[in-house]
C-alpha cells in the first residue's frame, strides 16, 4: 500500500447517516429480542461465587447452581421448575454435561452447589478430592441401558445380534463418559450369549465417539448413524427413536449419585433440593421420565 | 539511545513517545503470552514425555498434520483462482460471492460442522444423492479434511485477493499487449507477484486448519485414528486427565511455532 493509496482510502466517507441509523436499530432489535430469556431456567458454565449476607431461614435471591449429567437434562429442568414452584423466590440454574466433564470443570474450580452424576467413579474422584461434603452423597436414581435407531432404521437392524454385522454405523459415547464405559460393559456381557468375537465386532463397527450421551441421541435423531447405545431415560426423552431393548441379564445399572459441594454458599437450599429429588414428588417426576426411583 | 527504530528511515524514534506505543503493546503482549508460557511450565511438571509420546498423542498428531496438509493444497488450487476473479474481474452478484467466501471465517465452527452435516450427511439436502453412488461422507477422513477446507480456505482466498489486488494494473496491461494469454499472465506475472499474500494466506489456512474442532467434531466426528485430530484429543483428553492435554497442547503450540518459523524464514528469503 503507498502512501496516494492511504489518502485515497482515507478521503472516503466509509458509511452515510442512514445506514449507522439503520445499523443501530438492527443491533437494537437483536440485542432486545436477546433479553427475552427466561431467568428461571437457564444453562451456564461458571458463575463466580457472590458474597452473601443473608442466609437459612431468609430467603436467598442467588440461584442454586446444580450441575448435572447429561442424561438428565430434561427430567432436571422439569424437577427445577417444581422445585421453584414450592420456593418461589428461588432460582435454579442448571449445566449439563458428561459427569466425566462436570467432574474436570469442578476440578478446575467452577462453582456449583449440587452435583449429580451418573456414575459413581467421577463422584469418588471429587470426594477423594475433598471437593464434596461427605455425607452429602448419596443415591437418588438407576438407569439402565438400551439400544437406539433412527425412525427409518437405515441399517435395518432387528436384533442385538445385528449390531455385530459388517458395515453397521454405530455410535457410542467414548468410553472416558459414563454411559460410553457402560456401553462397553453390556457388549462383554453380550459376548456370552453371541460369542466371544461379537463385542470386538461391534466396537469395529463405532464410527465416532461423543462426549456427552445427548450427542450420540442427537445423531441419531439426523438418522446419520445406524444405531447408538445410550440409557433407557434418553429413549423415553426421544420417543420417535425406535429401541430394541437389552435384556436385564446382560444390563447394567447405573447407579447415580447426587452430593453439595463443599464451596456451596447455599448449603441448606442445596440440602432442600436433594430433599426434593428424593421426595415422593421427585422420585414420581424422574419415573416418568424413564428413570428407576430409589424410594418408590 | 534507543533500541527502538522504526522501519521507515526517519532515524531513532523519541523515548518518550514511544511508551505510547509500547504499553498497550505489552498488554496484549502479556494476554498472548502468559498463557502460552504457563502451559509449558505446568506441562513441564507432568509426565510430559509418557504422554506425548504415547499412541493416542501421535496418532492424533499424525492426522492433524496429514489432514492440515492436503486442506492447505487444496484450497491453494481452489483457492487461487477464486482470489484472481474477485481481484480483477467484475460481474454480476460479486458481492454475493464475496459474502460466501466471507461467511465460514465469521461462523462459529459448531454452525460449519451443523451445515455442512445438514448438506452433506447421510440424510443431508445433497448427501441423499450421494448416498445413492455409495458415498456417506460423515464420520470419514474425507469429512476432516471438508471441515478444515470450509473454515481456512476463505482465510487463504481473502488474503490472496489482497495480494493480486496489489498488482501494478499497468504491468498486467503490458503483458497482455505484449501477447500474453490469461494463464501466462496468471503465471508469470501475478504469482511470483503475488506471493506474499499467498504466503500468508497459506500460513492462516494451515494454521487454522490444524486447529479446527467444532466442525470436525460435528460433522466428521471422533475416532482416533480416523477423525480424532489434535484439538479433538486435546478436548477429550481434558476430560480423562489434565497431563494428556498439556502433553498434546504443548506439541500443537510447538508444532505451530515450527510452521510459522517456517513460513517467516521464506518469507524473508
Amino acid at each position: 500500500m503507498n502512501a496516494e493509496m492511504w489518502l485515497r482510502i482515507r478521503s472516503v466517507k466509509l458509511i452515510n447517516m442512514k445506514q449507522y441509523i439503520l445499523f443501530v436499530v438492527i443491533y437494537g432489535i437483536i440485542f432486545a429480542a436477546c433479553g427475552k430469556v427466561p431467568t428461571s431456567i437457564s444453562m451456564t458454565n461458571t458463575v463466580p461465587p457472590v458474597t452473601e449476607t443473608q442466609q437459612g431461614a431468609f430467603q436467598t435471591s442467588k440461584p442454586l447452581i446444580v450441575f448435572g449429567a447429561s442424561s438428565l437434562t430434561e427430567v432436571f429442568i422439569e424437577i427445577g421448575k417444581s422445585f421453584e414452584a414450592l420456593h418461589p423466590s428461588d432460582k435454579v440454574i442448571f449445566n449439563f454435561a458428561g459427569s466425566q466433564a462436570l467432574r474436570s470443570q469442578v476440578q478446575q474450580g467452577a462453582y456449583a452447589d449440587v452435583i449429580a452424576f451418573a456414575n459413581t467413579r467421577e463422584m469418588n474422584t471429587l470426594v477423594t478430592g475433598n471437593l464434596v461434603i461427605k455425607n452429602s452423597a448419596t443415591i437418588f436414581l438407576t438407569n439402565q441401558l438400551i439400544v437406539i435407531l433412527p425412525e427409518q432404521n437405515p441399517g435395518n437392524i432387528n436384533s442385538l445380534a445385528d449390531l455385530s454385522n459388517k458395515g453397521v454405523k454405530l455410535i457410542l459415547a467414548s468410553d472416558a463418559v459414563p454411559v460410553g464405559s457402560y456401553s462397553r460393559q453390556v457388549l462383554s456381557n453380550l459376548n456370552a450369549p453371541f460369542g466371544e468375537n461379537y463385542k470386538n465386532k461391534v466396537l469395529a463397527n463405532v464410527v465416532s465417539g461423543e462426549d456427552n450421551v445427548k450427542q450420540v441421541v442427537i445423531k441419531i435423531l439426523l438418522g446419520e448413524a445406524d444405531a447408538g447405545i445410550v440409557y433407557i431415560s434418553d429413549a423415553v426423552s426421544a420417543p420417535s427413536l425406535k429401541t430394541i431393548e437389552i435384556p436385564p441379564i446382560y444390563n447394567i445399572v447405573a447407579k447415580y449419585p447426587i452430593a453439595i459441594l463443599k464451596e456451596t454458599q447455599q448449603p441448606y437450599l442445596a440440602a432442600e433440593f436433594i430433599e426434593f429429588v428424593l421426595s415422593k414428588t421427585g422420585q414420581l417426576i424422574l419415573q416418568k421420565w424413564g428413570f428407576s426411583p430409589v424410594n418408590p | 539511545m534507543s533500541i527502538f527504530h522504526r522501519i521507515s528511515n526517519l532515524g531513532p524514534s523519541n523515548n518518550k513517545t514511544n511508551w505510547i506505543f509500547i504499553l498497550p503493546s505489552l498488554g496484549l503482549l502479556s494476554l498472548f503470552g502468559l498463557p502460552l508460557l504457563a502451559l509449558v511450565f505446568r506441562a513441564a511438571g507432568t509426565d510430559f514425555f509418557t504422554f506425548a509420546l504415547s499412541i493416542q498423542a501421535l496418532t492424533a498428531l499424525r492426522l492433524s498434520l496429514v489432514t492440515s496438509t492436503i486442506s492447505v493444497l487444496i484450497s491453494i488450487f481452489f483457492g487461487m483462482p477464486l482470489g484472481y476473479i474477485l481481484a480483477r474481474w467484475q460481474f454480476p452478484a460479486k458481492t454475493i460471492v464475496e459474502l460466501f467466501v466471507d461467511l465460514p471465517v465469521v461462523l462459529p465452527p459448531s454452525v460449519a460442522g451443523l451445515a455442512l452435516l445438514m448438506a452433506f450427511g447421510r440424510m443431508g439436502v445433497f448427501g441423499k444423492w450421494l448416498s445413492f453412488f455409495g458415498i456417506s461422507l460423515p464420520y470419514t477422513t474425507t469429512a476432516v479434511i471438508l471441515a478444515q477446507i470450509f473454515v481456512s480456505a476463505p482465510l487463504f482466498v481473502r488474503s490472496a485477493r489482497v495480494g493480486f489486488a496489489e498488482i501494478d494494473l499497468r504491468l498486467e496491461q503490458a503483458a497482455r499487449v505484449e501477447g500474453g494469454n490469461e494463464v501466462q499472465i496468471f503465471r508469470y506475472i501475478m504469482l511470483p507477484l503475488a506471493w506474499r499474500g499467498l504466503l500468508t494466506g497459506l500460513i492462516l489456512a494451515w494454521t487454522r486448519s490444524l486447529g479446527e474442532f467444532g466442525a470436525t467434531i460435528l460433522f466428521a466426528g471422533n475416532l482416533e485414528g480416523k477423525t480424532q485430530t489434535m484439538p479433538l484429543a486435546i478436548y477429550l483428553g481434558l476430560e480423562r486427565s489434565l497431563g494428556v492435554a498439556l502433553a498434546l497442547s504443548v506439541l500443537l503450540v510447538l508444532v505451530s511455532v515450527l510452521l510459522l518459523g517456517i513460513m517467516r524464514k521464506l518469507e524473508k528469503h
